[in-house]
Formats: C-alpha cells, structure tokens, sequence
C-alpha cells in the first residue's frame, strides 16, 4: 500500500519524503486546491524544487487541483492544470467534472486521481468518473463503513485510496455548503473551511467564546481545551440539550485497521493535513511508515504499537482519534 | 389579464420523513396547485421505508393526470448495495423522468441512454461540466445552492453561447439543503444508533432545530442531512430571475403553509407581487444571502432595513 502524505510547503514535502511517504500532494497558492491558507502552497518554482527532491528519491508528487471552477474563473483553474502537467507532476487530483474532461483531453497522458471532494461512494458512480475521464484511482469520502468500503472494492473499476489519519471531515465531502452559508466562502468555492478570517475569539463572563462571521460556535468553561471553531465540531442546543450536535474535535485514525485495508486491495492510504506544520508531517508519515513495513512483513501477525497511538494522539483534534464511519456504531 | 409566465414552478422533493397519510394529503392539495413540475420520492435516507417505489408512481400517476410533470429524486448520498438496488429500481421505472443526484445515478442513466434531470449536489459550477452532462442526456439542472446571481447569471450567458439549451432550475423557497452525512444527527439527539433509529426523524416533519448557545437557530437537523436553519425565500427575486434565463424556480416541502407559498410564487412571475410584502407567512427565518453573494444566512432585506 502506497503512503501519501500531506505537503503544505517545501519543507514538509521534504520532511514527508525523509520520512517515508511513497508520494506527497501539493496544490498552489490560489483557491484552485480545497487548503487555501495564508502562506501556504507552492510556486511554480518551489513546486518544482519539491518535484526534483521527491524524484530524486524515487517518490511521487500529486498536485491536488480539486475545487470547482467558478463561472468568473474557468481561466484559473485551466492555467493550474497545464501548469501542473508542464511541472511534470505524477497525477493530477481533481474533482469537477468540467477540469476532468478538460485534463483528459488537453493531457491525456497525464495520471487523473478523483479527489475526494468528487463524492463517488459507490462503484457505479466511480464507473461513471472512469468512463467518462479515465480516472486511474478514486479517493473515497469518510462515510463509508468498512463493510461498505469493501462491497464497493469489490466492483470498483479504479483503484481506491482511503483517509488513514488528520482531520474528520463528517459530511460526505465535495456536497457540504455549511462554510458558505455562514461565512459565503467554501471548499467547493474558495478552498476554505470555516476560514480563519471569518473567526474571532473573545472572553466573557460566560467564558472563551469562539464565533464563525458572529454565529456562536462554542463557549469554554475554565481548564476546557479550546479548538478552532471548525462549524460541525462545536457545542449546539437541539431539544433543549447542548452537546456536540453533529461531532465532536476529534482526528480520523484508522491504524488499525491496515491489515483489513490491505486485504480488500487498497491502493493507497492518506494523511490528511496540508495546513499542518513540517513537524506534524514528520511525526505521522514516520510512524504511518513503520506501521506499513511491518505489515508488509507480516501481514497476519500485525499489532499496532502503543507509542504510535500516543504519538497520533498528540497530533490529533482534541487529541483523541475515532475509527469515524469505518466503525458501524459511531453512526 | 395576467401574463403568461415565462418562469415555470416545481416542488422539490419532500426533504423531511412524513407519514404515508401526511405525503397523500400533501399531493392531492398539490394537485390543484399551480405548478408545473412536481419531485417525488425519497432523496434523503434509505431507512425510511413507508414509502415504496409503487407508491410513489401511484401519486406520480393522479399528478400527471393533473397535468404535472412529474420527476422521481434520486437519493443523494449511496452508500450500500442495497441502495444501489434501489437506484437501479427509480431509473428504470419506465414511466418518469428522474432527477440525478448523485454521480451513480448519473452511470445508470446516462448508460442507459435514458435523459435525465441533473440535481443541485452534482455540483455544477461551470459551462465545461455542463457540457459533459448535456453529452450524457441532462434535460434540466440544478444551480447549486451556494452560488450567487451574479455567478448564475455569467454561466447562462456562457451556456447560452455554447449552446446548452437546458433550462436552470434555481432553489427558491425552503431549508436550503447543504451537507449529508452517514450518521445520522436526529438519531443521536435520541442517543440511538442509526441502525436503530426508530425512525425518530418521523416525529419531526420539519426537521429539529439547531440553535447556537445563543438561541439563534443556525441549521435544521434533518435525519442524515443537513438544512439552514433560516428559510431561504427569493419570491422578489422571481421577476430577475426571469429575465436572466432561469427556467424553473424549485420550493421545497413545508409541512405547512405551502398553498401560501405557491400562491405568492404564482404572483411573483406573474408580475403582480405587491410592495411591500408580509415579509414571511410562514413562522421562520429568512434568508437569502446566497443569490446576494454573501453568507447564505444573511437576509438582505433585514439588512436594509436595519
């Protein structure tokens, strides 16, 4: 199974490809890739500095281009997908239908990944990815079960790379408008999730609150641990009870699950966290490396070890980690 | 004498779980109503199974006898086989048009050579993804429901020019539908396990109301999926939207009220809305911020007046 790892900079592309990724994803600096974040992303000449680092190495690099071109900027979206082949990149990771017809036709010698904001959960939908663009591998939306994922494995027609660590998204990606309806900007349109210019913090006699564009997302008591106002993760009133109404700060972590991932033919496993420091790239591409090698040894025999669980943890949300929708229950 | 509109109205699929007596009374009002297309079916979560495919054709059937274009929805988020199968079974009723909601349903269709109507969550932002469904057989499509005027106005004139003749459907009334998950948050409200559901999103034919620890209502829960929290109203957008180009205005499903609704939309195209309006008649928030380029929530006319 191939490791791909994050690269929200040079730096942490290298630290990726020190550390063992099998390849790394990129996007630039514009809102043509789902982590549109100040200072982060890549030139054209720093995508080609990492490009030359990773080759050297024997590694791949993805340019993710995976928004949805918006009526007033087709031009933009085009210029990234030919500045990506001229780049020389190894696949290019989309998800609008009009970019990947375009990349087919314009490139077609050029790898085409679905990205995961393309939101194909079942074989028949990734059959329609494949026939109509050739798409040569999907990655799935976090919703599925693992008894889902392996149906869909099954008929898939692509080879299929799932979310193995970073963040949880909960809404099928690629089809979520929350950010938009309350800050007008959202992955599909701008890159952003809940984006930063849009949060304030404050400190009231109720305690720290945070707002997304005014809308209160949480408030936090004395010793509480505060996280980034992400809008699905905070605390809301429904019924008369307030809790964490749609999920709580919490990372994806599916370690354990890598001897069955293996079994069902995954292609790949990915970490999640463009936004995230070279530091953090470090951590889980070496540990997510060690947990492959060993599985590759001994596929029957596999555990995972104490030290990277606490080592993910510290790195994650909340610093707790979930098995998200891979695990029936947690629906 | 009233113009003939050039505008024609649809109701959108009910988004809520209603009871089979609550969805027979709704159609056969509906029936009388005057709009020309009508969404049936269950676009939202497999579990709620009151209501089988013959059903639906059964109520499609007295509204085409109406004169209704009737247009079975797809369900958004496929996660099964099961759901597959099901799929497979509303594409190939051999009787109605189906909207596709999902790139799925889209391979059936499409492969099957069969037109179909291309829903809001396909995600159609530009002329080049337009071309490709008009290619695999769209004969109507969605907006999506986060882009502006503004946008939808430079797409049809680049659609115009390429010549995709399909009509635009813009959201115009109602919950705006904006996430879809695989867990399901009415059930969690109840701390019940989706599996086991009990299908309490069935006591809620307007979905549960998610408010900030401010009291202001942000989203509607509605079993997997996720609605705004304000109504979402364009009714003094309907003359604009006319002449841009939209072909169809879409009011979703209220569990009450939407005689009104349909009533103020059918004097909207007509040209005859009187100014000023009571601004709601239906209790809720409204909003319109999308078509105003800005957040979703916002409301421009609660901004001018403020």
């Amino acid at each position: 199974m191939e490791l791909v790892c994050p690269a929200g900079n040079l730096p942490a592309l290298k630290r990726a490809v020190d550390e063992g990724a099998d390849a790394v994803y990129f996007g630039f600096q514009n809102t043509t890739n789902a982590r549109q974040f100040a200072g982060l992303n890549f030139t054209d000449k720093r995508a080609r500095e990492g490009i030359d680092y990773a080759h050297a190495r024997g590694k791949r690099v993805f340019c993710a281009i995976n928004t949805y071109p918006q009526p007033d900027g087709w031009a933009m979206w085009t210029r990234a997908v030919d500045q990506a082949a001229d780049l020389g990149v190894d696949a290019l990771i989309m998800a609008d239908m009009g970019l990947l017809d375009y990349a087919a036709r314009r490139h077609p010698d050029l790898t085409r990944h679905l990205s995961v904001q393309g939101s194909a959960t079942s074989h028949e939908a990734l059959r329609f990815y494949h026939d109509q663009f050739g798409i040569k591998r999907a990655v799935l939306p976090r919703v599925l079960s693992i008894t889902q994922v392996r149906d869909l494995a099954k008929q898939s027609p692509v080879e299929l790379e799932v979310f193995a660590f970073g963040s949880l998204c909960i809404m099928a990606e690629g089809r979520c408008y929350l950010s938009s309806y309350l800050t007008g900007e959202s992955p599909n349109t701008r890159g952003v999730c809940s984006p930063a210019a849009h949060v304030r913090w404050e400190e009231t006699p109720e305690g720290l609150e945070s707002r997304l564009n005014g809308v209160l997302i949480d408030r936090y008591g004395e010793g509480e641990n505060a996280g980034y106002p992400t809008l699905c993760k905070g605390r809301f009133e429904v019924g008369g009870e307030t809790y964490h109404a749609i999920e709580e700060p919490t990372s994806l972590n599916t370690l354990e699950l890598l001897p069955e991932l293996k079994e069902l033919g995954i292609a790949a496993v990915k970490i999640e966290g463009r936004q995230r420091s070279p530091a953090y790239v470090s951590k889980v591409a070496g540990i997510w490396r060690q947990a492959l090698d060993r599985l590759e040894r001994a596929p029957g025999r596999f555990h995972t070890e104490p030290a990277w669980m606490t080592g993910l943890g510290e790195v994650s949300e909340g610093s707790t980690t979930t098995l998200g929708a891979y695990e029936r229950r947690w629906k | 004498m009233s113009a003939t509109p050039t505008l024609q109205l649809s109701l959108g699929p009910v988004l809520f779980y209603w009871t089979r007596e609550h969805y027979a009374d709704f159609y056969r009002e509906a029936a009388d109503w005057p709009v020309e297309i009508v969404h049936l079916g269950e676009s939202v979560c497999s579990r709620r199974r009151d209501m089988k495919l013959d059903d639906w054709l059964g109520i499609g059937r007295e509204l085409a006898q109406s004169g209704k274009q009737v247009v079975l929805s797809s369900q958004t988020l496929i996660e099964s086989e099961a759901d597959l199968r099901d799929l497979r079974k509303l594409c190939d009723n051999g009787e109605f048009l189906v909207e596709a909601n999902d790139q799925s349903a889209l391979q059936r269709l499409s492969a099957a050579g069969q037109p179909f109507v291309a829903g809001a969550a396909l995600n159609l932002y530009n002329p080049a993804t337009l071309a490709v469904l008009s290619r695999a057989g769209m004969q109507r499509w969605q907006a999506p429901v986060e882009m502006s005027r503004d946008d939808l106005a430079r797409l049809l004139e680049d659609c115009s020019e390429q010549g995709i003749e399909a009509p635009c459907e813009v959201f115009a009334y109602g919950h705006l539908p904006l996430a879809w998950s695989s867990r399901c948050f009415t059930a969690r409200r109840y701390q019940k396990p989706k599996d086991r559901c009990q299908f309490v999103c069935q006591k809620h034919p307007e979905g549960l109301a998610l408010r900030s620890q401010e009291s202001q209502q942000v989203f509607t829960l509605n079993g997997i999926q996720t609605l705004s929290g304000a109504c979402q109203d364009l009714r003094h957008e309907v003359p604009d939207m006319a002449g841009m180009g939209v072909g169809v205005a879409r009011l979703s499903p209220r569990p009450e009220g939407m005689a009104e609704v349909v009533t103020a939309f059918d004097t909207a195209r007509r040209g005859e809305l009187p100014t000023p309006d009571p601004l709601s008649l239906v209790d809720a928030e409204i909003c319109d911020g999308y078509w105003h380029g800005r957040p979703g929530m916002d409301h421009s006319r609660a901004a001018s007046l403020g």
